[in-house]
């Protein structure tokens, strides 16, 4: 004890593995990460990536299908009925808008705690929030039954001299929503300004010249340009941070709200947060860990990536974790008979299959990420992240669905069953989701090149020497 | 090619401690009018030219404040004056339940307002720069930092300006056309 008290070098010369694997592999230099990263959006297209971007393209048809016969019949061709009103659609707006929350806290968050490490993840995270965002606004548009009206959300003035109720939770969703949509566009924007100057320089043809030139809008470099332009991108992180935190805080008041049992708890907002950070963490991972092989990013997304975004999961699912208990304890210290009675319908109701599995998606299985060696097991982590996924998905089913069916009076309850059509709906979304990640792959470079370009100035200069950055040590 | 027809006369170097170094040297001898151009941001060099601070806070700063005062306005107006409407005997201004549509409107003017302003300040979109002639040019984003003294300088001479910049030892010393 005392020993290694006193001997901080035997500490730290191999023990911890995650202090020795470097965010960048050495070797690289301003000119290689460079064609690296914008090297992959002017290669061929390859078979595999046309298959996967065709497959996504039908599911997006089924998508379009199902949505053109909402539009035809109604909301009717879903399960949802009374007492049921809310099912898959609200379920997936929950699950899509959780995921789009990785996305800004790894852009935000960490650039204002400087963690360096989100360098090379923050781009495509970003995209990925965005077209989950995309996703998640659809759906409480197609719930609204007469799409047609949907402006009818918006205060505008009319004939009616109508506002929307400012007081209600679901109006400061659609602020929300929005305004998290647009803020997430001009970050990924304004972050992708230099990055699109380097696609128009590198590009050898006048079209692909013509369209990044533009997109660039003539961004040169210029350092009063970039003095600018890094004041500017560090306030938007200030304030996408908070609005990060304000976006599911108030998709959780849209329940918490409500007089429901199951649903009108304090602990809704932190609970709803921390579970949309803990599922958009592991979609970061589902997208990350095949692209690092498809794309030969290993060594810009390491395992020390890897392994951060595992911790972080790990965190948030102890939080989300906590959550859960404090539901099961309110629904017996309440005294109410409501609350304990859904809560013993969540065990042993008929979605009780439901409940067990997103107890053991969510809390049981990341269990395993304690252990560094599974932290550092791409595989294992990528199965995880698909079994997070899934028990994140079930997590709003059942937080929607159970309260929902059995509320106070018995007379009034009823079951709820997903149609064909709920299903098409849904997986239509999947498919629009990884379609719009294929394309984004493949047309705008992956990783920001800027910011690891400065990390590659920064790595050289000092804070990571290049003596302690040896292969050896590196998995 | 007289001074008028220049634009300036650019410096092409390999390193952001080069570069850094060489723009400390142009305005020691007495240069005001030079720009850097730079594939990632290098501290301290906008500094050197004069360049201290931005008003790009005061615009993210005016933008929220107007976001959020306009959002808690419409809020405020529609309940109380335009359709004021007694539910259950609540206050018309129940001002708590429009912070979070207030905060939003915050939020997006805020950064609306900022993203512009960076961007009208950076004189962007242009779609023409002087700078874009040089086919060499073409890496300042990907592993070039450049070093242009305009000919707007008073300073400026065509030979002197040139014998300055060879002597800071870089990679390669261009006229740059107007």
């Amino acid at each position: 004890m005392t020993a290694t008290a006193e001997s901080p070098v035997t500490i730290s010369s191999g023990q911890d593995m995650t202090q020795v694997i470097p965010v960048l592999m050495p070797g690289a230099t301003y000119a290689s990460v460079t064609d690296q990263i914008g090297g992959i959006v002017q290669r061929p297209l390859t078979w595999l990536w046309i298959m996967a971007f065709g497959i996504t393209f039908v599911v997006v048809m089924v998508l379009t299908g199902a949505i053109a016969y909402l539009l035809l019949r109604g909301v009717g061709i879903w399960g949802i009925d009374i007492p049921v009103a809310w099912g898959f659609a609200i379920t997936n707006f929950v699950w899509w808008i959780g995921i789009g929350h990785a996305g800004t806290f790894i852009s935000a968050m960490l650039l204002l705690m400087r963690q360096n490490w989100r360098t090379s993840i923050n781009r495509f995270a970003e995209a990925m929030t965005l077209f989950a965002v995309a996703c998640a606004g659809m759906f409480p548009l197609m719930h609204l039954g007469r799409i047609k009206f949907f402006y009818w959300l918006a205060p505008y003035p009319n004939t009616m001299a109508l506002w929307p109720q400012f007081r209600s939770a679901l109006v400061w969703d659609v602020f929300a929503v929005s305004t998290y949509g647009l803020v997430s566009l001009i970050f990924w924007y304004v972050g992708l300004i230099p990055d699109l100057a380097t696609m128009r320089d590198r590009s050898r043809n006048r079209f692909t010249w013509t369209i990044y030139g533009m997109m660039a809008m003539g961004w040169r470099g210029d350092s009063r340009h970039w003095l600018r332009y890094q004041t500017a991108y560090l306030l938007l992180a200030g304030l996408a941070a908070p609005l990060v935190v304000s976006v599911h805080s108030i998709v959780g008041m849209d329940f918490s709200e409500a007089q429901l049992p199951g649903w009108h708890s304090t602990i809704f907002p932190p609970y709803f947060v921390a579970g949309a950070i803990f599922s958009g963490f592991a979609m970061v991972l589902t997208l990350a860990i095949p692209m690092r092989s498809l794309f030969g990013f290993k060594n810009l997304i390491t395992i020390r990536h890897i392994d951060n975004c595992c911790k972080l999961m790990l965190v948030t699912e102890l939080l989300v974790a906590y959550g859960y208990a404090a539901e099961v304890y309110t629904g017996w210290y309440s005294g109410s008979v409501y609350e304990s009675y859904m809560t013993m319908n969540r065990f042993i109701g008929p979605y009780a299959p439901a409940y067990w599995s997103l107890i053991f998606c969510n809390i049981v299985a990341p269990q395993i990420l304690w252990s560094r060696r599974v932290r550092q097991n791409v595989i294992i982590v990528f199965i995880l992240s698909l079994v997070i996924n899934v028990g994140m998905w079930l997590e709003r089913f059942m937080i929607i669905i159970t309260s929902l069916q059995r509320d106070f009076l018995p007379s009034s309850w009823g079951m709820y069953y997903p149609t064909f059509w709920d299903w098409a709906t849904f997986i239509g979304t999947l498919g629009l989701f990884f379609c719009m990640f294929f394309l984004f792959a493949r047309l705008l470079p992956a990783i920001s090149i800027a910011e690891v370009r400065e990390l590659v100035h920064e790595t050289a200069g000092g804070s990571v020497p290049p003596s302690k950055m040896e292969p050896a040590n590196v998995i | 090619m007289s001074s008028e027809t220049l634009y300036g006369m650019a410096a092409e170097f390999d390193t952001p401690e080069a570069i850094l170094e060489a723009a400390r040297v142009v305005r020691r001898y007495g240069y005001r009018e030079a720009r850097t151009y730079t594939p990632f941001p290098v501290g301290g060099l906008a500094e050197i030219f004069g360049f201290e601070r931005t008003w790009i806070p005061a615009f993210f700063l005016a933008g929220g404040i107007f976001g959020a005062a306009g959002g808690f306005f419409m809020q405020w107006f529609a309940n109380v004056v335009h359709l004021p409407w007694d539910i259950g005997g609540k206050p018309m201004n129940s001002w708590p339940a429009f912070i979070p549509i207030t905060f939003e409107m915050g939020i997006l003017f805020a950064a609306l307002t900022g993203v512009t302003a960076m961007i009208v300040l950076n004189r962007l979109p242009q779609p023409f720069h002087a700078m874009f002639q040089l086919p060499a040019f073409e890496r300042a984003s990907r592993d070039r930092f450049f070093l242009c003294i305009k000919s707007t300088d008073p300073q400026f001479s065509r030979e002197k300006t040139a014998d300055l910049l060879k002597s800071l030892h870089p990679l390669a010393v261009l006229e740059v056309p107007r």
